[in-house]
């Protein structure tokens, strides 16, 4: 059987298995479909936490990246695990005591305010809306590489699926479907990552592999007759070809902490992952889960790095210096290299006519590659880009180095279905978990608690319905015409979410002290200045020369968030304190003992 | 509430930060101290047994290690807690 009939028996299966827990996990009431009931597992919890996190972007293409930058690539394995931490020990017990459904709902209770309700429901919104499109967009690229389906066809089968459990089950059905999703994406992700551990270092295990000498079918021709550990050849590999040491990096050391507070306190402050932490039974599940929830993260992340590095030494060992064109008895370029080139994800300019991949540090031509549809002399694909001055000939998309893997480890079909259907797995479980976000802080935050107070629970559970197939439709439109700053924004997300969200959470739940006009003034402070100086050095034409203290707009959020809490903590204390009941509340979140189901009257 | 639960409460809330302190005082050595501020430093020696440059390792494996076994360690301890100030979920 051939790649595509696996790739339809692969996703089929998987979509198959998505709409029958859909149908066995209807929503019956707002609590069901909120916070499924409130009765959820600490482990499966866990599992659909970790699904609903990482998302199309970290199965496919963190490795990636990493593979490219090295040690920079650093930031983003500890500031997206370490957040974890910050999460499970500052903010996730309080907050599934305190007992309701969404995180506005606390900002709201806890200041006793409607503004700061409205604000954090728009700052939800628009983090969860930013971030769903993506995930959209990832559903239909699958589609159209694995499957040859239209990018725009693609989106819509995506939408179809979720639309039908998410709409029908809420968070209900999400949570199961997510528990799926987990298996499916990590057997998907580590399947490939073993078979190319053994076949650069002969050690199954990618984790440990990666510190080993190189060794096994590939690893032995890379090494060359030399008794050189991975990471050393890599190095030098590096080094000769004018790109910083692997290991080193060549961002500063300032802007590497700046960056990775920026994506810790931004993961700790994003709604869809505190959401989930409001669906188990008690306090003690909610600590729990925080740790399974990372368990299941850490097997995925710390493999990434792995593979990273497996397909950079393979990369540069199989296609620096080679021959486009077979010539006997000397190297030249893989299989996959000219199966990877029809999809435009990679591209050759031979620059100095010599029919070898020249690949050096930078660009090898301005934008994305233009194929004009004629051979060259070797038989590449002739492009139409203008070329840089850099000697560099070759553009590799940073997404190869996972999608491609099975096929140079030369591994079966199914493998590279199976790839296909954990990257939808990846993309599907986290646009589920971000819609029911919008969805929630519409029904229940806008309608129920702000403008409709009067609505029924029926009426309630039907706005939510709606609002979840509207944000379907929405998600479905920008993935079709992804507006262009979206990737853009996407990455300065956890900066925002750092200034806003999380001292206003934190301070709620540690100081009593912390009330309305503080918070209100710290929050907007934050966001504030991290919005103009992300505007100012990303759209308006500031330039790296100008960063304060070298800080990258990546990781201005951490300074905004400092900003937030100093703001707060002064406005704080020169207005009144916060109203009797209130503190009562912030005593009572502390003390786990009571924590009855998440309602949304008591 | 009366006086001595009150005060039972602000002993068990004291204990509480002592050990976010402790736990998240471990978490910024591994990551920021280690992982970032000292990776230079310490990527001359390497991992025992492995061929890792030691900050690296902290960096992009050493760090999520002890993330995950600062949470276990946090449960252990909380449940610990709870049950001393007899304030754990019955």
């Amino acid at each position: 059987m051939d790649e595509t009939a696996w790739t339809f028996i692969m996703v089929g299966l998987s979509f198959g298995v998505y709409i029958g827990i859909a149908i066995w996990s209807r929503a019956g009431s707002t609590s069901d479909f909120y916070v499924a009931g409130g009765g959820v597992h600490p482990v499966a919890n866990g599992m659909a936490t970790a699904a609903d996190w990482m998302s199309a972007a970290s199965f496919i293409s963190m490795a990636g990246i990493i593979s490219f930058i090295g040690y920079d690539g650093s930031v983003y394995l500890m500031g997206w695990t370490g957040g974890y931490v910050v999460l499970a020990l500052l903010l996730a017990p309080y907050l599934r005591k305190f007992g309701k459904y969404t995180v506005p709902d606390f900002v709201g209770d806890r200041y006793y305010s409607k503004t700061a309700r409205v604000v954090a429901v728009c700052c939800a919104i628009f983090v969860s809306f930013t971030y769903v499109a993506g995930q959209m967009r990832g559903v239909g690229v699958v589609f159209s590489r694995f499957l040859e389906v239209e990018i725009e066809y693609g989106v819509m089968i995506g939408m179809a699926i979720v639309f039908f459990y998410a709409v029908l089950g809420g968070m209900k059905g999400i949570t199961y479907t997510q528990v799926a999703q987990y298996c499916i994406l990590i057997f998907a992700f580590m399947v490939p990552a073993i078979f190319i551990s053994i076949l650069l270092t002969n050690q199954p295990i990618p984790q440990l592999g990666f510190g080993l000498n190189l060794g096994g079918e590939i690893g032995s021709q890379i090494a060359n007759g030399e008794s050189v550990s991975l990471l050393d050849k890599l190095n030098g590999l590096h080094e000769q070809l004018g790109f910083s040491a692997y290991t080193d990096g060549s961002k500063s050391t300032i802007d590497v902490f700046m960056i990775t507070a920026a994506l810790m306190f931004g993961t700790a402050g994003l709604p869809h992952v505190i959401v989930r932490f409001f669906t188990v039974p008690n306090v003690r599940d909610a600590r729990i889960s925080a740790g399974w929830a990372l368990f299941f993260i850490a097997i995925l992340y710390t493999a990434a790095p792995a593979i990273g590095a497996f397909a950079r030494a393979n990369l540069i060992h199989s296609v620096s210096g080679a021959n486009y064109e077979k010539v006997e008895g000397k190297k030249s370029v893989p299989g996959w290299f000219k199966d990877w080139e029809k999809t435009g994800l990679l591209a050759w300019a031979d620059k100095n006519n010599d029919g070898k991949i020249q690949y050096r540090k930078g660009t090898a031509f301005e934008g994305k590659p233009e194929f004009v549809g004629r051979r060259g002399e070797y038989g590449q694909r002739l492009i139409s880009n203008a070329p840089t001055a850099s000697r560099n000939e070759l553009y590799v998309d940073r997404d190869i180095m996972v999608l491609a893997n099975p096929e140079i480890a030369d591994l079966p079909p199914w493998v590279i279905a199976l790839v296909a259907a954990g990257a939808l797995a990846a993309a599907l479980s986290t646009a589920a978990g971000l819609l029911l976000v919008v969805s929630s802080a519409i029904s229940h935050d806008l309608l129920k608690r702000t403008f409709w107070p009067s609505i029924t629970e029926k009426g309630e559970l039907i706005a939510a319905r709606i609002a979840a197939a509207v944000a379907i439709v929405i998600a479905g439109y920008f993935g079709i015409y992804p507006p262009g700053f979206v990737a853009q924004v996407v990455a300065f997300a956890f900066g925002l979410a750092a200034s806003s969200f999380f001292p206003a959470l934190f301070l709620g739940i540690f100081t009593k002290r912390a009330n309305r006009e503080g918070v209100i003034a710290g929050m907007v402070t934050g966001i504030a200045f991290t919005a103009a100086y992300i505007i100012y050095f990303k759209f308006l034409g500031g330039t790296p020369d100008g960063w304060w203290f070298g800080i990258s707009p990546e990781g201005i959020g951490t300074v905004g968030m400092a900003l937030n809490f100093v703001v707060a903590f002064i406005v704080s204390l020169s207005t009144s304190e916060p109203p009797e009941d209130v503190q009562e509340m912030v005593e009572d979140i502390r003390v786990p003992r009571g924590a009855g189901d998440a309602t949304a009257d008591h | 509430m009366n006086r001595e639960e009150q005060e039972q409460r602000r002993k068990y809330w004291e204990a509480n930060k002592r050990i976010l302190v402790a736990l998240l005082s471990i978490w910024f050595l591994v990551s920021y101290g280690f992982g970032i501020i000292g990776a230079d430093w310490l990527n001359q020696f390497q991992l025992p047994g492995t061929q890792f440059p030691l900050g690296f390792w902290f960096a992009q494996q050493g760090s999520i290690y002890v993330f995950v076994v600062l949470i276990v360690a946090y449960v252990y301890l909380m449940d610990r807690l709870d049950r001393r100030f007899d304030v754990d979920e019955q």
